[in-house]
């Protein structure tokens, strides 16, 4: 197994929260790795933490062998990780095929003089993006709104949007929050389809999610988080039958109110 | 120049290539109509021309990046003071033209990158604070750096300034074809303005049209998405205030070298209140908006004073309501009325920002 991602003691406080506390855990490459834990555990603050949204007060992140930057995000996503969001923020004014190619930014080096020249680079790698566009729209099935402003498609497809966006950076880890919201139960089946096909074709990924289902369909390791403390961590189905985690999920045991 | 053809009503949809054409025309042949109602109609266009591509350089930074800058006429005022202190008898300089116009363009770029940095945090209302205060700072250092050393000859302004002069054809003189034919002076304007607008569209177009025009309109729609899917908002912001004000820069040294004269006055808050109002008339974020924006607001306001004018005298003897008064009134009428019927602005095409050749189908937005 390639550790992927390790993650070293995360810690991150707001003002009297303390939201994350020595958050340790290891992502091998090619896994699904799930984050679950009820609702204000923290899993969305240490997404947050990973992809640079926010500086964890302690700890560190080595990815590939190296420690990420802190609090730059646009560093991180050329590092290979990307993410989607809990509550969908897609570029709501431009289609669908325009969201994706916004995504391929990164992996692009026009500058503004060969933007303003035109030379043959910028048109050359300008219809590569175009192309790839097109790709990722019809890898995550979407290809038929290709030309639809993104605000008017469906929630799903919003989703499906996102998640297409997100592999137009060309991340080696695919951090997805809450993929499944919101969805119905057709909608979630093909999502995890999708889901597996993304890790067939190499990307890595991590995945917050309440659809017990899907969680433990999917994934091969589940960490779960409480009050931002790691409770457990093992394979879905050991987690399950986890005392601490029942108890923090249904209350009583130790964190009894 | 497409988005500007599909604006075209009517025609545009069904036949952009006439459209085109009807666009070429009119443009070519707008002064010599104007001329048969009074020259001072061919300068109002020149003038109308220079309000374009302020308002093309401000679309740019707030129509595409969607940073609301209240200030920009200060980069218009850095490109026709760089204008007025390098090609003058006020200091003495006479720099030839073409090096003129770059510099200008390069001071309001280094402005815009002096505004952009410590704005990068600020957004919507407290930008638009800031840039408004940036936009009074220029002015007000034009109004009072005649002492203790006098740099911009205060109020009064620079005066003489050298008019532009294309290798060796000075523009400022009526153009002999033969004995009895001579182009006069404000056309020869029109058309090199017209050139430079034109070009002025192609550039914004390709910038549109890019890996830069489409992390602006990122930026634009959702700053925290954007950043995560690795645009660098700091930098990507920078370059839209930089090239914004580049426009700026360029239109100001045009109009100081147009009008031979600058002084602070030209470079109010209002007139910055002004260029904003053609982006947002004409409809926000599209370039045949700005386009129309300027046109429609550059020349209502002189229609109307003709207008105006004798229609007060002859009513009531007298006028009692001042030109000037009357131009920031029907701006305003016009922009309430906008707001009431056409939110989005004249032209509220939506604007693309992937190539159509290398889009596999067309239409369906």
């Amino acid at each position: 197994m390639i550790t992927l991602l390790e993650a070293r003691n995360i810690g991150k406080r707001f003002g009297g929260l303390q939201a994350l506390t020595d958050v340790s855990l290891t992502i091998n490459k090619g896994e699904v790795y799930g984050l679950i834990g009820p609702n204000g555990a923290g899993k969305t603050t240490f997404f947050n933490v990973l992809t640079g949204a926010y500086t964890p007060d302690g700890g560190e992140f080595v990815f590939n062998g190296s420690e990420l930057p802190v609090g730059k995000p646009h560093k991180i996503v050329g590092r290979g990780i990307a993410r989607t969001f809990q509550n969908i923020r897609l570029f709501r004014d431009l289609t669908a095929l325009e969201n994706v190619m916004a995504g391929h930014h990164i992996r692009t080096k026009a500058g503004v003089w060969g933007i303003l020249t035109q030379n043959r680079h910028t048109r050359e790698e300008e219809r590569l993006t175009t192309e790839r566009a097109y790709e990722l729209l019809d890898y995550v099935g979407i290809g038929r709104f290709a030309e639809v402003v993104s605000k008017n498609l469906s929630y799903g497809d919003q989703r499906r949007l996102e998640i297409a966006r997100a592999l137009a950076t060309e991340p080696q880890l695919l951090a997805l929050d809450e993929p499944a919201a919101g969805m119905n139960a057709t909608e979630t089946a093909q999502l995890k389809l999708l889901i597996e096909q993304i890790r067939h074709d190499g990307v890595t990924v991590m995945l917050i999610e309440h659809d017990v289902k899907l969680v433990m369909g999917l994934c091969d390791r589940v960490a779960v988080l409480d009050f931002g403390k790691k409770i457990a961590e093992d394979v879905p189905f050991e987690v399950q039958k986890n005392e601490a985690v029942i108890a923090a999920y249904l209350g009583g045991g130790k964190h009894a109110h | 120049m497409n988005e500007l053809v599909s604006a075209v009503p009517w025609l545009g949809k069904r036949n952009p290539m006439a459209a085109r054409w009807l666009i070429i025309i009119i443009a070519l042949v707008a002064p010599i109509i104007a001329w048969q109602f009074g020259r001072s109609w061919v300068r109002i266009l020149d003038f109308a021309l220079l309000y374009m591509m302020l308002a093309l350089g401000l679309n740019l930074v707030v129509g595409f990046a969607g940073l609301l800058d209240l200030g920009y006429i200060a980069f218009y005022a850095v490109g026709a003071y760089t204008f007025a202190f390098l090609a003058s008898p006020h200091f003495d300089i006479h720099m030839p033209f073409w090096l003129v116009l770059p510099l200008g363009a390069a001071f309001a770029a280094l402005a815009g990158i002096m505004l952009g940095f410590p704005v990068l945090r600020l957004r919507g209302d407290y930008l638009a604070i800031v840039t408004l205060g940036f936009g009074e700072i220029i002015r007000i250092f034009m109004l009072n750096l005649n002492y203790p050393v006098n740099i911009t000859n205060g109020p009064q302004g620079i005066n003489m300034l050298d008019p532009i002069n294309l290798f060796g054809w000075d523009l400022s003189r009526n153009l002999q074809v033969t004995e009895t034919f001579s182009i006069n002076s404000l056309f020869l304007y029109y058309y090199f303005f017209l050139l430079c607008v034109a070009g002025s569209i192609v550039f914004i177009q390709r910038l549109q049209i890019s890996r830069v025009g489409r992390a602006w309109a990122a930026m634009r729609d959702d700053e925290l998405a954007a950043k995560a899917i690795g645009i660098n908002t700091r930098n990507m912001k920078l370059l839209a205030f930089s090239l914004g004000a580049t426009f700026g820069g360029v239109a100001g040294a045009l109009f100081g070298a147009f009008q031979g004269f600058v002084s602070p006055e030209s470079f109010s808050l209002m007139e910055s209140i002004a260029v904003l109002t053609m982006v947002v008339f004409g409809g926000m974020g599209n370039i045949a908006g700005a386009i129309v924006g300027a046109f429609v607001l550059a020349m209502l306001p002189e229609i109307l004073r003709d207008i105006a004018i004798p229609l007060q005298q002859t009513l009531f003897g007298t006028v009692i309501l001042d030109p000037e008064v009357l131009r920031m009134l029907l701006l305003s009428l016009a922009m309430i009325l906008m707001m009431l019927l056409r939110p989005t602005g004249m032209i509220p095409a939506r604007a693309r920002y992937a190539h159509p050749e290398n889009m596999k189908r067309e239409g369906a937005l």
